[in-house]
């Protein structure tokens, strides 16, 4: 009696172990996915659906594709060699190469957090606080946040954070949208051929799939000493950040392009912009809700960039990083962390400072930036001696290097309207 | 003194004169001697590259080697697992740095010369991890050597000795056959190298592990991060686990094997001595977060009738007794019942006549085997205790819990 009682005391054990397990391994990717939905491209995508309507829809799934293909590669990497992408690049490639990375990353990097305090400033002023305000007390908030905290804790809150996304799907409800016609749009491509909508389309690929996510979600799998064994758990997670990702850009695309599209309010100029818009059609709800949503995306990501980038350039460089350290044994991984911060708020707080065009920009260097981290990766996941019988398989390479490919076309095709036709990528955008 | 990515990517001249090849890696023979560029690997395009003897180089400068014989007298190079070579295996990689305790990154070799009868050996002196080398690093070839002296002045240099150096390889025969011991490893504190494993790949953890002695690795792993420890334990044979985990306390060992998949952990205990994994297994039917999951079976008792002398003489004689780990000795009564504990500081202070009912620290206090974890956080913290009993349902001791185990789960719970 005794022994079946300890029997099934224990098997119910391994069964909540497991599901903890799940649970534990659950985050890098989830995280990375729903922080890519940052100020830029919300902004992006209520411009797509206040533009086009649904018309974009179509390379929703596609683009889960791309983003799932490389973002398990990352996964895959981290798994297998337990180290970062910095960390490979600088065994694999030399210190110069990790220097040009490191550098670039930076720079392009400090242009993504400009643009998400950018984006705090425009949320926050259509809950009529002003950017003096509310910049630099949310600055100080992500840095004490991270900072305060250990990485276990911060994950959980930016966890908790991630269920706020739920808002766009509540605007997108409150708006009213011909579901059958999204629905429809979703699964037949419709494409045009304007330089407006592929900028649009550039757009949107090249702010969804942004370059530093990859450095930061292989740093995150392997601070979470995630192995070989619970690799499955890790591309369950990278599938489910994917997924819930492009449910979000989905419902913001419904939304503005139920109410914007069709009443003709087609020239929005930015997220907040669509958010004060949306107000008269859609009700004053679903405008909060989806200022709330631009506030949280962010802040969000003002909390992971600099993180990220401070961690690459530490990891590629050789200084002790990570949040887990003390300031005195990783002076400048905390002082990169810090500048990121400084900098990226203090920007916005030059008066007249054009957020519009900082997000537009930041998204463009994003967009040159990206091949090259992709090429970076591809060539190492293939490196048989660093991946053993896992490197990719002829099709996880054939859809990666196209996924390269098309991105590098598209960054082409934003690059040359933004340098010959300055006008059309601000009026487009 | 010389820096090893000066000389690589160098040229390299025969006793002629004549152009051979670039320098494109310098390897040591470690079984030879560990610290000197045995031979010097020349690049020739598309023909196949040559190997320069030590013995067979005149004179080294930063940019150009030249030999003292010609080029017909260079053998082919054929690869050998047992060189350690010094552009893959070093720069850029990660090794040990025994004396600072940490993992760190290697931007440069530098190298000593040393002239003996007509040749010029290189010996490995240090690693250079610092601002200098990552500044020469980036600048070679981009600008005048003069202009990289002057930046690298203004730069701190922070370099480890060869002797303090501690090459990580993860594949065990090319360990072997680099002579790379873990002896310094082994003489660190097992936090200090349960830190160093943390920062580590799976694969140069799992190196570490093999090759340390039972004892050293079972202190570091009971150090580890607990998922860490799993992961590692479950990929050894379970005849080395087992080896392992027997060095380690009862409670930590149940801790370990709790972690583990229910397979693994049966197949590690069959391993195990039959008395010492029925200790483990008892440990490891109660429930981990009560107070028979955090106690160990390993704690000294005795009768209450004996002396203070008589204690002292018979703990001498104990050699499984750990004299660091004991600060606290329990009494038990006629009946073999708890009946009070002793703090060795007391029994230090007390005369070799007294006896030990009188040395029993007061109130009496003890646990069941299933009372909660936080019950257990609480008497330590009011009782200021080091070493609590835990007793069965007759009474009588069946486990200590001690303070440091406490502490571990505390900061776990953060």
């Amino acid at each position: 009696m005794q022994r079946k009682a300890t029997q099934v005391r224990r098997r119910s054990r391994t069964l909540w172990r497991r599901l903890a397990l799940f649970v534990a391994v659950l985050g890098p990717g989830l995280i990375t996915s729903n922080v890519d939905n940052d100020a830029g491209g919300i902004s992006t995508y209520s411009l797509a659906g206040a533009q086009f309507g649904y018309a974009l829809l179509w390379s929703l799934i596609p683009m889960t594709i791309a983003l799932y293909v490389t973002e398990e590669m990352c996964a895959r990497m981290a798994v297998v060699t337990g180290k970062g992408l910095s960390d490979l690049i600088r065994e694999e490639f030399g210190f110069r190469s990790t220097f040009f990375v490191m550098v670039a990353g930076f720079l392009v990097d400090l242009g993504n957090v400009v643009a998400e305090f950018a984006g705090v400033a425009s949320a926050m002023e259509i809950f009529r606080i002003s950017r003096y305000i509310a910049v630099p007390i949310a600055a100080l908030v992500v840095w004490t946040l991270v900072l305060r905290g250990t990485y276990r804790q911060v994950e959980k809150i930016f966890l908790a954070l991630c269920t706020f996304y739920l808002a766009y799907a509540f605007s997108a409800f409150l708006a009213h949208p011909n579901w059958l016609d999204a629905a429809r749009h979703t699964v037949i491509p419709t494409v045009q051929f304007n330089s407006n909508y592929l900028l649009m389309m550039t757009a949107l690929v090249g702010t969804t799939i942004a370059p530093w996510q990859f450095f930061y979600m292989q740093a995150s799998f392997v601070e979470k000493r995630i192995g070989p064994r619970q690799y499955s758990q890790a591309r369950a997670d990278v599938i489910a950040g994917s997924v819930s990702c492009m449910l979000i850009v989905f419902f913001i695309i419904v939304a503005t392009g139920a109410t914007l599209y069709v009443s003709g309010h087609r020239n929005i100029a930015d997220a907040a912009e669509a958010a004060r818009a949306l107000e008269p059609l859609a009700g004053r709800w679903a405008s909060m809700l989806f200022a709330f949503g631009l506030l949280n995306a962010s802040l969000f990501a003002a909390s992971i960039l600099p993180l990220s980038t401070a961690h690459v350039i530490c990891e590629g460089l050789g200084f002790e990083a990570g949040i887990d350290r003390k300031f005195q044994e990783a002076p400048i991984f905390y002082w990169l962390y810090t500048i990121l911060i400084v900098a990226g708020g203090g920007l916005i707080l030059i008066p007249h400072a054009p957020l519009w065009r900082i997000l537009v920009l930041s998204q463009v260097a994003n967009g040159i930036w990206l091949p090259v981290v992709l090429i970076f990766m591809i060539l190492l996941v293939n490196r048989r001696g660093l991946m053993g019988n896992q490197v990719n398989s002829r099709t996880q390479n054939v859809v990666a290097w196209s996924t390269s490919i098309i991105m590098i076309a598209l960054t082409l095709v934003l690059l040359y309207f933004a340098l010959f036709h300055p006008s059309a990528t601000a009026g487009g955008l | 003194m010389l820096h090893a990515t000066e000389v690589l990517g160098g040229e390299a001249y025969d006793a002629q004169g004549n152009f051979v090849g670039r320098i494109s890696e310098l390897f040591i023979e470690p079984a030879d001697q560990p610290n000197r560029v045995a031979r010097y690997l020349l690049g020739r395009g598309k023909y196949l590259p040559l190997l320069a003897r030590h013995d067979q180089i005149s004179s080294v400068a930063p940019g150009m080697i030249k030999l003292n014989v010609e080029e017909k007298d260079l053998e082919h190079f054929q690869s050998n697992e047992a060189w350690l070579a010094v552009r893959k295996d070093l720069l850029d990689q990660q090794i040990i740095d025994t004396r600072g305790r940490k993992v760190v990154r290697v931007n440069d070799v530098d190298l000593a010369e040393q002239r003996t009868n007509g040749t010029v050996e290189l010996r490995i002196t240090d690693v250079d991890v610092g601002l200098q080398a990552a500044a020469r690093r980036l600048l070679q070839g981009l600008a005048s050597p003069m202009f990289i002296r002057q930046i690298q002045e203004k730069l701190p240099a922070r370099t480890i000795r060869w002797e303090f150096v501690n090459l990580i390889e993860p594949d065990p025969l090319r360990r072997v056959k680099l002579r790379i011991t873990h002896d310094k490893l082994e003489k660190m504190h097992p936090a200090d190298l349960a830190d160093i494993m943390e920062e580590l790949s799976p694969a140069e953890r799992q190196s570490i592990i093999a090759s340390l002695d039972e004892e050293s690795a079972a202190e570091a792993l009971a150090e580890l991060d607990s998922r860490l420890t799993s992961q590692i334990v479950e990929k050894l044979a379970p005849e080395k686990a087992a080896d392992i985990i027997e060095e380690m306390e009862p409670d930590k060992a149940a801790d370990v094997l709790g972690d583990l998949s229910p397979e693994v952990s049966q197949d590690v205990l069959e391993e195990m001595p039959g008395e010492e994994a029925r200790e483990v297994q008892a440990l490891l039917d109660f429930d981990a977060h009560s107070a028979g999951g955090m106690m160990t079976t390993d704690f000294v008792y005795v009768g209450e009738t004996a002396k203070r002398g008589e204690v002292v003489e018979w703990v001498r004689g104990r050699e499984e007794i750990n004299p660091e780990q004991l600060d606290t000795i329990f009494v038990i009564d006629g009946n073999a019942k708890f009946s009070g504990d002793i703090a060795v500081g007391r029994l230090l202070l007390a005369g070799d006549d007294e006896p030990l009912a009188q040395l029993k620290s007061e109130p009496l206090v003890s646990v069941p085997p299933d009372a909660k974890e936080k019950e257990v956080f609480a008497l330590f913290d009011k009782y200021n205790l080091r070493t609590l009993a835990v007793v069965d349902a007759s009474g009588r001791p069946i486990g200590a819990i001690t303070v440091d185990d406490v502490i571990s789960r505390l900061r776990a719970s953060l």
